[in-house]
């Protein structure tokens, strides 16, 4: 772990306190029916119309796990790098809500699927590793709708009984900017593994934020608070900020912190207490007797790490190495799957560095500004491929490239096309441009003489006017050696 | 032709084969007997009018080649039935009417049976006596005022009284064991995992298990043969080859081994008791079978454990019903009141009892102490089991420690009713089958049964032991229809 | 050991069962009597013995992923005590 130059500390007149976070991050697994029951998972469907009789807790109905969502589970351990735990027990967590049909949420309690694990994340001095505790399958609950009736609260089962892991860190995050790099690199691994689609919008990955502090320098943990059910990377950052500030100013008044839950509040950027969890918190973990305890083989495991494909770390290595980026480029480019799939389709046919400063340079711009993902950009990798090949062979400048990439983001077009039709193609032929620099020499005689009596600054000022004679498409580098013979 | 309702299930079975009966005279005579017999409470819903319809209509294109060809069946109101009510005898289900069909019943309508109705039971089967449901204690047919047994007590009543072939029920802790004991019929509780559970209201999920109330134990053997089945949609059913029960059924049993626990020897056993289990010993070795005496020394701890473990998952089982998606609502000011209220009025007194047992067992603090500590037990409990097992084929118990007793005796002693249970109890908990045969009466008349306890998935050997007893037992149940004026 | 009535009050709450004062004493009553023979338990040695959690021979099945459960919203609202084509309904609830 490298030192940490631009520590996040929290100043206060003769202290300062270092904030200690931990997150339980909920990623809803990618699959096509619920952990225990085969309904389906998809979002967005009228309410109650994706609820079996299983989710809907009737008399006499019993659970049947998925093995698909097992082996998610299990392929997202091997991407954490953690311990796969053979045997693993379902538990039922007892309590009460109108969006919890069952009365009990399946989970694991004592025995999860998935032990100790790490991530690693690129911090802007240095990797920074983050220790994972445990991942565990569980069932996520209904929605209580509340605004919708005055006296009464609606619910909707459809979420009811889909695949969770929840995903739980060591307290070593430090700072809402390493949340901020925890999460996204989470997500990208799981977005590699196909495990998790990490669509926060939609709620297939949201955070429990557990936040304490403590004076700079001290060793013990300071009482933690844990906020509830954060759905976005923004309002993790701005709940921690929130609630470590107000930490600190309690120990600063002589307070002590309860250890309590919280919800952040979005519209008013603060924390609060729920009491209302308070009272129900004996859960009253056992282990479910309509499951067996899971049990998978060293055979079943080895087959899931075959299907493990190359995860982001290993990736930017490959980058760095083989194609000889800087570190800084191979970060943004296996940032996820689709983009680093996309720089490889594009140097199949066409130089690296070239392909890398346009990816990241002008083709991130232009998508960011229509915000769109990389998988719904208008030009293809094949398109990109074949306008770098265009510079590279002195058909186009890189100026005029520009020109062709702009046209090309109005519609998938070939460049080449692009080139012809408007005429863009770099004037390359010896003949013509000796002409059309004898014409510039021409128009020009004084200055020519000038140049020719010493005024070798206007060298410049014969390129600019060639450039200009031929609308931009002059090969620079011909015109150059023609007009220095010339003049 | 004897009178119909009086016929073994076997005997219905042979004469709608050889068209001397209808399905429909069938269903009529045991409709019109049931009706006869509402003083015994059995039925929670009749379906009857439905169920002469479905004779007839059996009759008219009826398939014989099923093992239950127009057999007319009432059932424990337990299992879900698809479209008739089922209410596992609470008031906090009193108005739920199932879209779905346990596996169990399905198997059964699937070999040709008719629903004639839902028997009634404890609450949520809890209960050793049937004086815990919502509707009412059951009548013994055996005589006036005298409890069935629990909690399938409105299933033993049904088959004793004749106003049923034959049934099912379920056994968690001797369900159908001690109310068949207490009625002179034969009861099986299978091995854990034999019968699915789906559909089966839940009371405790790991002793939980469906099993046939018959007149005999070739109905019985029928039954169980109809009900036994792997079923995917329950993870603890279990894959293994099940035998034709009635075609291996044989009463020769010589040379096998029958074990004799000594702890079943309890303080203050009633002498009729010991009796009993001396002379079915006695038939036992007249059969040519060799008698061990064995020890199964946690024998004592079974009871304990048992109000440890069936209380603790009974809690969080029955915490769906919380008048959210089915069932009784009460009024309430907000969500946690309706909950309370609900709850409070919806369920009766001993199934609270049991809610809170079970959450004290689990809350924090003392899960160790007592829910984990009882799932240790239950780990000796079976290992004395497994133990005796290296030494003998079965084991012989009486069924229960005393006859049934009066309704309102033991109902302010939960202990002294939960003691009802004792013998049967290490079954359910080490996941055994075990059979209740009738084996003699008591001083009043009363019937007394004998519990044969086999090993796991061997019940045809159980079977042939009961149906080899039988024989040798010849039991008569002395029933008057008193209740029928 | 003996469960005192703010136990009882305790254990209510998390079942979610109200009790009154009559109804706690009884419950006290009724349980005290249940734990003392329950204690019983306290006489074996249980240290080195694995727990046992079931007695099935057998684990966990694990099931294809595929939809089968189609849109029972019908069937499934059909029991629910407070009508509403879509949704269960409950009284409001007070966070």
């Amino acid at each position: 772990m490298s030192k940490d130059k631009s520590e996040y500390l929290i100043n206060r007149k003769d202290n300062q306190y270092e904030v200690v976070i931990g997150l339980e991050v909920h990623a809803q697994v990618t699959s096509e029916s619920k952990l225990f029951s085969t309904s389906s998972t998809k979002f967005g469907a009228e309410p109650n119309t994706q609820v079996s009789l299983v989710d809907a807790a009737l008399p006499g109905m019993l659970p049947v796990i998925n093995e698909y969502c097992v082996k998610q589970a299990i392929k997202t351990g091997i991407g954490l790098k953690a311990k796969i735990n053979k045997r693993s027990v379902f538990d039922r967590k007892n309590y009460f809500y109108a969006d919890l049909p069952q009365g009990y949420q399946i989970s694991q309690f004592k025995d999860p699927i998935v032990g100790e694990g790490k991530v690693i994340l690129d911090m802007p001095d240095g990797q920074k590793e983050v220790g994972i505790e445990r991942l565990h399958l569980e069932q996520d609950a209904g929605k209580s709708i509340h605004d919708l009736d005055p006296k009464n609260t609606f619910v909707d089962l459809n979420r009811s009984g889909v695949a969770l892991m929840e995903i739980v860190s060591k307290p070593d995050l430090r700072s809402p900017d390493e949340v901020n790099a925890y999460v996204k690199k989470l997500r990208s691994i799981m977005r590699y593994l196909g495990t998790c689609d990490g669509n926060m919008q939609e709620g297939s990955l949201r955070a429990d934020v557990n936040v304490s502090v403590r004076k700079k320098g001290t060793k013990e943990f300071g009482t933690r608070c844990e906020i509830k059910n954060v759905n976005s990377i923004k309002f993790m950052q701005m709940a921690i900020e929130y609630e470590a500030n107000r930490q600190v100013d309690l120990i600063e008044d002589g307070h002590s912190i309860d250890q309590e839950t919280r919800l952040f509040d979005t519209k008013k950027n603060e924390t609060r207490s729920m009491r209302s969890k308070e009272d129900a918190h004996d859960y009253r973990y056992f282990p479910d007797p309509d499951l067996l305890p899971l049990e998978v083989s060293d055979d079943f495991i080895e087959k899931l790490k075959l299907e493990i494909p190359e995860l982001p770390d290993e990736k930017k290595k490959r980058f760095i190495e083989k194609f000889k980026l800087s570190p800084y480029e191979a970060t943004i480019l296996v940032s996820d799957n689709e983009t680093s799939n996309y720089f490889e389709n594009v140097i199949k046919k066409s130089d690296v560095k070239l392909a890398t400063n346009w990816i990241i340079g002008e083709l991130f711009a232009a998508l960011n500004e229509k915000n769109l993902e990389i998988t719904e950009s208008p030009i293809s990798a094949g398109n990109l491929s074949k306008l770098i090949n265009l510079i590279k062979d002195g058909t186009i400048s890189g100026k005029i490239a520009k020109t062709v990439f702009e046209h090309m983001m109005e519609g998938d077009k070939d460049p080449k096309k692009i080139v012809e039709e408007k005429g863009l193609k770099q004037e390359s032929d010896p003949k013509a441009l000796e002409a059309l620099i004898d014409k510039v020499i021409d128009d020009n005689r004084e200055k020519a003489t000038e140049y020719k009596s010493g005024k070798v600054k206007l060298f410049g000022f014969f390129v600019g006017q060639v450039m200009k004679v031929s609308g931009g498409k002059a090969n620079p580098q011909l015109v150059n050696e023609i007009l220095k013979k010339k003049l | 032709m004897s009178e119909i309702t009086k016929q073994s299930l076997s005997e219905l079975i042979k004469n709608i084969k050889d068209k001397k009966l209808s399905s429909t005279e069938v269903t009529k005579a045991f409709v019109e007997r049931s009706e006869k017999s509402k003083k015994l409470n059995a039925y929670v819903t009749e379906d009857f009018s439905a169920a002469i319809d479905k004779a007839k209509k059996f009759d008219e294109n009826p398939n014989l080649d099923l093992k239950l060809p127009g057999i007319p069946m009432a059932v424990k109101d337990l299992f879900c039935t698809k479209n008739v009510k089922t209410t596992a005898g609470s008031k906090i289900l009193n108005n739920f009417i199932p879209t779905y069909e346990s596996t169990v019943t399905q198997n059964i309508w699937n070999e040709g049976a008719i629903l004639l109705g839902k028997l009634n039971c404890d609450e949520f089967a809890m209960g050793s006596s049937n004086e815990t449901s919502f509707f009412g204690c059951v009548q013994n047919p055996i005589d006036k005022d005298l409890v069935p047994g629990g909690s399938s007590g409105g299933s033993s009543s049904a088959v004793a009284a004749q106003l049923t072939p034959i049934t099912v029920g379920t056994d968690t802790g001797g369900s159908i064991r001690q109310p068949a004991s207490f009625t002179g019929i034969v009861g099986l509780k299978p091995t854990y995992g034999s019968c699915s559970r789906y559909g089966i209201v839940a009371f405790a999920s790991s002793l939980d298990q469906a099993g046939p109330m018959a007149q005999n134990v070739r109905d019985c053997a029928l039954l169980h043969e109809v009900i036994s089945s792997y079923d995917e949609k329950d993870s603890t059913s279990i894959d293994f080859k099940r035998n034709n029960y009635v075609k291996e059924l044989t009463n020769n049993i010589k040379g096998k081994k029958i074990g004799i626990p000594k702890e079943y020897r309890v303080d203050a056993m009633p002498k009729e008791i010991e009796d009993l289990w001396k002379k079915g010993i006695d038939y036992v070795k007249d059969c040519g079978a060799e008698i061990i005496d064995i020890s199964l020394p946690h024998t004592n701890y079974a009871l304990p454990t048992y109000y440890i473990v069936a209380p603790a998952e009974a809690s969080s089982n029955l915490a769906r019903y919380d008048g959210v998606k089915y069932g009784f609502r009460a009024d309430g000011e907000n969500l946690i009141d309706m909950y309370e209220k609900t709850r409070s009025e919806g369920f009766g007194a001993e199934v609270q009892r049991r809610i809170m047992i079970g959450t004290y067992v689990l809350s924090s603090g003392y899960y160790d102490a007592y829910y984990l500590k009882a799932q240790k037990v239950r780990k000796l409990i079976k290992n004395d089991f497994d133990e005796a097992y290296k030494k003998v084929d079965a084991i012989l118990t009486p069924s229960t420690p005393s006859s049934a007793f009066k309704i309102g005796e033991k109902t302010n002693d939960p202990v002294s009713m939960y003691l009802n249970d004792i013998f049967t109890v290490p079954v359910n908990l080490a996941g055994l089958p075990g059979i209740s045969i009738p084996a003699g009466h008591d001083a009043k008349g009363y019937p007394l049964g004998l519990q044969i306890i086999g090993k796991a998935f061997d019940e045809q050997n159980l079977l042939n032991i009961a149906y080899a007893m039988e024989e040798k037992i010849n039991f008569k149940n002395k029933i008057t229809d008193w209740w029928i004026k | 050991m003996s469960i005192d009535l703010k136990t009882i009050k305790h254990i209510s709450k998390l079942s979610r069962i109200s009790v009154d004062e009559k109804k706690a004493e009884k419950l006290a009553g009724d349980l005290n009597s249940i734990f003392e023979f329950i204690e019983k338990l306290n006489e074996l040695k249980t240290d080195n013995v694995q727990p046992l959690t079931s007695v099935a021979k057998t684990t966990l099945k694990l099931r294809d992923d595929e939809v089968k459960s189609k849109n029972l919203r019908d069937q499934i609202i059909k029991n629910s005590p407070q009508e509403n084509e879509d949704y269960f309904v409950v009284p409001k609830v007070i966070e």
